[in-house]
């Protein structure tokens, strides 16, 4: 099932991606987070909540270190800029954080993502993606999905599925190890 | 084949053929109302086609016929009659035992009495012969203990149909003596029922009885000899409340997603009113804290009520079993024998879910390894066939579950032998019988080398005490040799909402399972301030081990000075845990962690308190583990 998972995800079959019929169109989500811009289709968007009391988890890894309260559910809060390698800052008047239903270990899940601004909702065409450039790049190549340009901005398509499924994977792991 | 029709379909039918029912029984009083007609022709249409698409052939074949004939009705050429609504109504009920995988057959004959009442011929009606029983029983009944429903069920069991009341000799409400019984009763019954059959039901009722009983002739299903029947009548029957509720009439399929949102809706309440409770008490507003207190009693009200509904019986599982020890004799080849008590002992339906795999398991062990075979058996003078029993019951605010078997029981000096060579325990380490039987529960103990085709389908012992203990329940283990080993499982009746104790760590707010907590106590002052994570405390002359819990969970900042210990239990075993504050107790709704959090072992769950903020639940069984885990380092 992980390696499922973990297969490089085709932009073809999963929407967004550098796909070469240009005839495609997403609309995402964009946010500004560790420095970058980075976009997230609204279809796993639930919606977009101001911080409120966050609940320190003790002995999480950083990555997902906290929980909130979404209208009366607990949602854990993760932050991506652990696995994309992303500097940190305090979190400010412009703090959000992106609500998403995703897929984690095979059941349907709300999760929270930390975004240091939301920017907009837009609509992305297939023609304005790129692949992940091979170099020069500070963030790991497999959790990034595609580049796109919008104007004279670029923007990341975090792959959150790969992000996802080896932390879920590395926590399993780390499991096996203590127990 | 019940089984295999679509859940979303099946409510809709379910609803089709009440609305169905309740308009026939409206037509019955008003049978010239068109638009009941309609209706009622616009409800078979629907279910004829929804029956189709969802394959259901031999219903929506049914309803096709049906439809057909009551075309007719809707055309004017046949009238609305007692009997057309008589059949109609069997033809609803045949379709909802169609649905529930009944046969195909008495729609047939439905089917013929209505062709029959369409081309105005009432010969077909004669096939249908039966029994016409009407009766009334002496007015003081009721004073002398005597009980008309039990009557009316007996003639249920026999296959009555119609039951209906007759009201014509109600007095007016003002001459009404509560304690007469005023009411009779009519009804059909098959026609394989003897007339000794019927009158036996009367046995003890004699005395002042009037009965009617009368060969059903054709048309005149609803006639009879101590009331008229026919419309006018029928309505005064409708307005009056049903006599006694018709067992399966009040059951009601629901969706069991429906439930867990209807618990998560509860869950969402029981927060709420805490908020209100608490902006109450801050008002001090008389009648806002009224209100509240309203509120809460409502709440507590829904949150029961909304629990015994997910309640469902062990009797929802005990089938794949049986046929797990059916399959397990086969394959085996030892005879088995196999014993269910306490089968309608209620659970909650995520608990009952996930007890399926590890009892399987267990059955599976019991029988692989805790049988001997029917010859060794026998050379030990026990009955060749060996017996598991699976036994609930409830005990205070838990069920006890136990998989017994009378095999050969465990061999302790094996499992010992055992433990050493996988390195669980150190070679001659001192341990009591209960500590050696409880080793097979332990991570590594069984391994694939040794466990043959049946018991190890990738599951073991640890992973049913792991299970156990993640629906909040514990295990132990019991065995004599030569005599069986049994296996008992306590389990929490619920899994939603707790009784949750609320401490504060570090201005941090975390929730205990009150029924785990014994008692709460002041740290000693000179326990204060030292470094080390875990020490003893003398408790009623009894060393517990106790965590400080900042430690534990990372927390910033230093202790205050009054600290208090809250010990809890957990499998007989005790541990104490530092907390800075204890705040209160409150209705605690569980909520899982997400599977980024699985990894957490001191944690069970999280839930959201008052304020509407976010505490975890810690976990008993873990922490108190963890504290044996550091007193044996501590006594090594």
């Amino acid at each position: 099932m992980m390696s499922d998972i973990l297969e490089k995800v085709q932009p073809a079959d999963t929407g967004a991606g550098a796909g070469t019929d240009t005839g495609k169109s997403w609309d995402m989500v964009t946010f500004r987070l560790g420095g970058e811009l980075l976009a997230i289709e609204t279809d796993v968007l639930r919606t977009v909540i101001e911080p409120g009391q966050i609940t320190r988890v003790p002995n999480a890894p950083p990555f997902a270190a906290g929980l909130l309260n979404v209208r009366g559910a607990v949602v854990p809060l993760t932050d991506l800029r652990i696995p994309l390698r992303m500097p940190q800052q305090q979190a400010n008047d412009d703090t959000r954080i992106l609500v998403l239903d995703l897929t984690l270990a095979g059941t349907p899940s709300v999760v929270g993502v930390l975004a240091e601004q939301v920017h907009e909702v837009t609509k992305v065409t297939s023609a304005s993606l790129e692949d992940v450039p091979a170099v020069g790049a500070s963030w790991p190549r497999h959790y990034v999905r595609a580049v796109g340009r919008q104007g004279d901005r670029f923007f990341i398509i975090p792959d959150l599925a790969a992000i996802f499924s080896s932390y879920l994977l590395e926590i399993d792991r780390a499991d096996c190890n203590t127990s | 084949m019940s089984e295999d029709v679509d859940p979303l379909f099946l409510i809709e039918a379910q609803h089709l053929t009440e609305s169905l029912e309740a308009t026939l029984l409206d037509l019955k009083a008003r049978p010239t109302d068109k638009s009941l007609i309609d209706s009622a022709f616009r409800d078979l249409h629907t279910l004829k086609g929804s029956g189709a698409m969802f394959g259901q052939v031999a219903m929506s074949q049914f309803l096709h016929d049906f439809e057909t004939a009551f075309d007719a009705v809707r055309d004017g050429t046949l009238q609305v009659t007692p009997q057309l609504i008589e059949i109609a109504l069997s033809a609803r009920d045949h379709v909802v035992e169609l649905l529930a995988g009944g046969p195909a057959e008495p729609g047939t004959v439905l089917l013929d009495r209505l062709a029959a009442l369409v081309s105005g011929d009432h010969r077909a009606e004669v096939q249908d012969q039966g029994w016409h029983v009407a009766f009334r029983l002496a007015p003081d009944t009721l004073a002398l203990g005597g009980r008309p429903e039990a009557i009316l069920d007996e003639f249920r069991d026999m296959g009555a149909r119609n039951i209906e009341p007759v009201l014509d000799d109600v007095p007016p409400l003002d001459d009404m003596d509560p304690a007469q019984l005023h009411i009779g009763w009519r009804m059909d019954l098959p026609d394989n029922v003897s007339e000794g059959d019927i009158r036996d039901v009367f046995l003890f009722n004699e005395t002042g009885l009037e009965l009617s009983l009368r060969r059903n002739a054709p048309g005149q299903a609803a006639e009879d000899g101590i009331a008229t029947g026919g419309v006018a009548d029928a309505q005064a029957v409708e307005a009056a409340p049903a006599p006694a509720p018709a067992g399966d009439r009040s059951m009601m399929r629901v969706p069991a997603e429906r439930l867990d949102e209807m618990m998560d809706r509860v869950g969402e309440l029981v927060i709420a009113e805490a908020r209100l409770a608490e902006l109450a008490a801050r008002s001090r507003d008389p009648q806002l804290v009224a209100v509240a207190e309203d509120i809460e009693r409502l709440a507590s009200g829904m949150r029961e009520t909304t629990m015994s509904i997910r309640m469902t019986p062990i009797e929802t599982i005990t089938g794949r079993f049986r046929r797990l020890v059916h399959d397990l004799t086969g394959t085996l080849g030892k005879p088995i024998c196999f014993d269910i008590e306490g089968q309608d002992t209620e659970l909650d339906k995520t608990v009952i879910e996930k007890l399926s795999d590890p009892l399987m398991h267990l059955i599976r062990n019991a029988a692989d390894h805790g049988l001997e075979t029917a010859e060794q058996r026998r050379s030990m003078g026990k009955p060749e066939q060996g017996t598991i029993r699976l036994s609930a019951r409830y005990s205070g605010a838990e069920v006890i579950i136990s998989l017994s078997d009378d095999g050969r029981g465990l061999d302790l000096d094996k499992i010992r032998a055992r433990a050493e060579a996988r390195g669980l325990i150190e070679p001659a380490e001192d341990l009591d019988d209960d500590q050696v039987r409880a080793l097979i529960l332990q991570p590594g103990f069984s391994t694939a080398a040794e466990v043959t085709e049946l018991s190890g389908r990738g599951v073991g012992m640890d992973v049913v005490k792991r299970t156990i203990e993640q629906l909040r329940g514990s295990i132990d283990v019991d065995s004599e040799p030569g005599h069986g080993t049994r296996i008992n499982m306590r389990l929490p009746l619920t899994l939603a909402i707790i009784d949750g104790l609320l401490v504060e760590i570090a201005d941090e707010r975390y929730a205990i399972p009150l029924a785990a907590v014994e008692h709460i106590i002041e740290l000693p002052e000179e326990e204060n301030g030292d470094a080390r994570t875990t020490r003893f405390l003398n408790i009623r002359d009894q060393l517990v081990p106790y965590l400080r819990m900042r430690d534990l969970l990372e927390s910033s900042g230093a202790p205050g000075p009054h600290q208090k210990v809250v010990v809890v239990t957990a499998a007989g075993l005790r541990v104490g845990l530092t907390v800075d504050r204890i705040i209160g107790s409150s209705q605690t709704v569980i909520k899982q962690l997400s599977p980024l959090h699985a990894a957490l072992k001191t944690f069970s769950g999280a839930t959201v308190l008052g304020n509407g903020s976010v505490a975890l639940i810690l976990d008993v069984p873990q922490l108190v583990s963890f504290g044996q885990a550091l007193d044996s380092r501590e006594a090594a």
